[in-house]
């Protein structure tokens, strides 16, 4: 693609994209309810699924247009690789600041956008003094981080199967708990 | 149509349905997943850069994971702010508020403790998100639509912790 390849080293064109697929992200977020603390304690308290519907209708979107985009050489994966030490480790810190803020890095900010003060006033800067904190301390957890490599970088790649098998079994499973949901009233 | 952009709330199915087509668009165009957290980090790296011109060159993590840079990652931040401020304006839903209702009817309306809390929730949220390389977005949704395992490993470790949490801190208050 040499147009989206020109766009891609274009420094300027950049910027602008970058602000305007943010704007439509924010933009969306909110519509979708989640910029709302009560929205994403309620869904980690389980009485509320609005995030879990967000998130799965967008991967059940996501998986097989980034994958048809590969598919016809308009785009590239970018997947890193993974490790316990690193995924497993920090996935769990994150949960305990995602509970505590009520909010995540991205709608952390949308959340400030609609009027949440405790959001600009304290997530925000939060947000930028626990990237410090951990840029400050990285040569020491560094080690943690490459600790029990996963065998595989995808799905497909750890279960040996054909990719397209994997996205129709994925796929078919994220819709039949989309049902399901809707089926029992959450 | 043009209704929807002023209505207070969409489907969660066409919100996500959008933002799928989003992070596409995302991989497409500016040949990158959609992730929101390595915008923090640059900020930060921007600060000290601000301070220190030779903290690129002194600290590891500048030179092997995020230089700080003014790029399209860094300009999704005030992006998201400002794109839900638009939504929220279009359908009258701009609230300035201390204290979310879930929180004030668990621990009151103290905005003090609110703001410390939120702040010490985002210090550990950041730092979290460093150490698993990605957030809701880039690993969430970015990185589970590619069947990548680092991302399916974080996003389940996303929520377990943040059930876990969440149930601690409001065990026993009613809520």
């Amino acid at each position: 693609m040499p147009m989206c390849t020109r766009i891609h080293h274009h420094g300027k064109a950049q910027l602008v994209l970058g602000l305007c697929v943010g704007i439509l992200f924010g933009f969306l977020l909110q519509k979708g309810g989640v910029t709302s603390y009560n929205v994403i304690v309620g869904q980690l308290l389980l009485e509320n699924f609005t995030v879990v519907k967000v998130i799965l209708s967008a991967v059940i979107v996501a998986m097989i247009g980034i994958h048809l985009l590969v598919r016809f050489d308009y785009a590239e994966l970018h997947v890193h690789p993974g490790s316990w030490g690193s995924n497993l480790v920090g996935g769990l810190i994150f949960g305990v600041g995602f509970a505590l803020l009520g909010l995540c890095p991205g709608t952390v900010a949308g959340a400030a956008g609609t009027g949440a003060l405790d959001a600009l006033v304290g997530g925000i800067p939060g947000m930028l003094v626990g990237s410090g904190l951990f840029i400050g301390l990285y040569p020491g957890i560094k080690p943690i981080l490459c600790r029990a490599p996963f065998a595989a970088q995808t799905l497909p790649e750890f279960l040996h199967l054909n990719r397209w098998i994997v996205i129709v079994v994925v796929e078919a499973c994220m819709i039949g708990i989309l049902i399901l949901f809707a089926g029992i009233g959450l | 149509m043009f209704d929807m952009l002023f209505q207070p709330t969409w489907s969660p199915y066409i919100a996500g349905a959008g933002i799928g087509i989003l992070v596409c668009l995302s991989f497409l165009v500016c040949n990158r997943p959609l992730g929101t957290s390595s915008a923090y980090a640059k900020v930060w790296g921007l600060m000290e850069k601000a301070i220190d011109p030779a903290v690129e060159e002194k600290k590891e993590f500048y030179r092997e994971e995020i230089p700080p840079r003014v790029d399209g990652v860094l300009m999704l931040l005030p992006g998201i702010l400002i794109g839900a401020f638009l939504s929220a304006a279009l359908s009258g839903q701009i609230h300035l508020s201390w204290v979310p209702l879930l929180w004030a009817g668990a621990f009151g309306n103290n905005a003090i403790l609110r703001v410390i809390v939120a702040f010490l929730g985002g210090i550990i949220l950041a730092f979290g998100s460093r150490w698993a390389g990605g957030c809701t977005s880039g690993h969430g949704i970015s990185g589970t639509s590619q069947l990548a395992l680092s991302s399916i490993v974080s996003a389940a470790c996303f929520f377990i912790g943040g059930i876990i949490t969440a149930f601690l801190l409001f065990h026993g208050t009613g809520v």
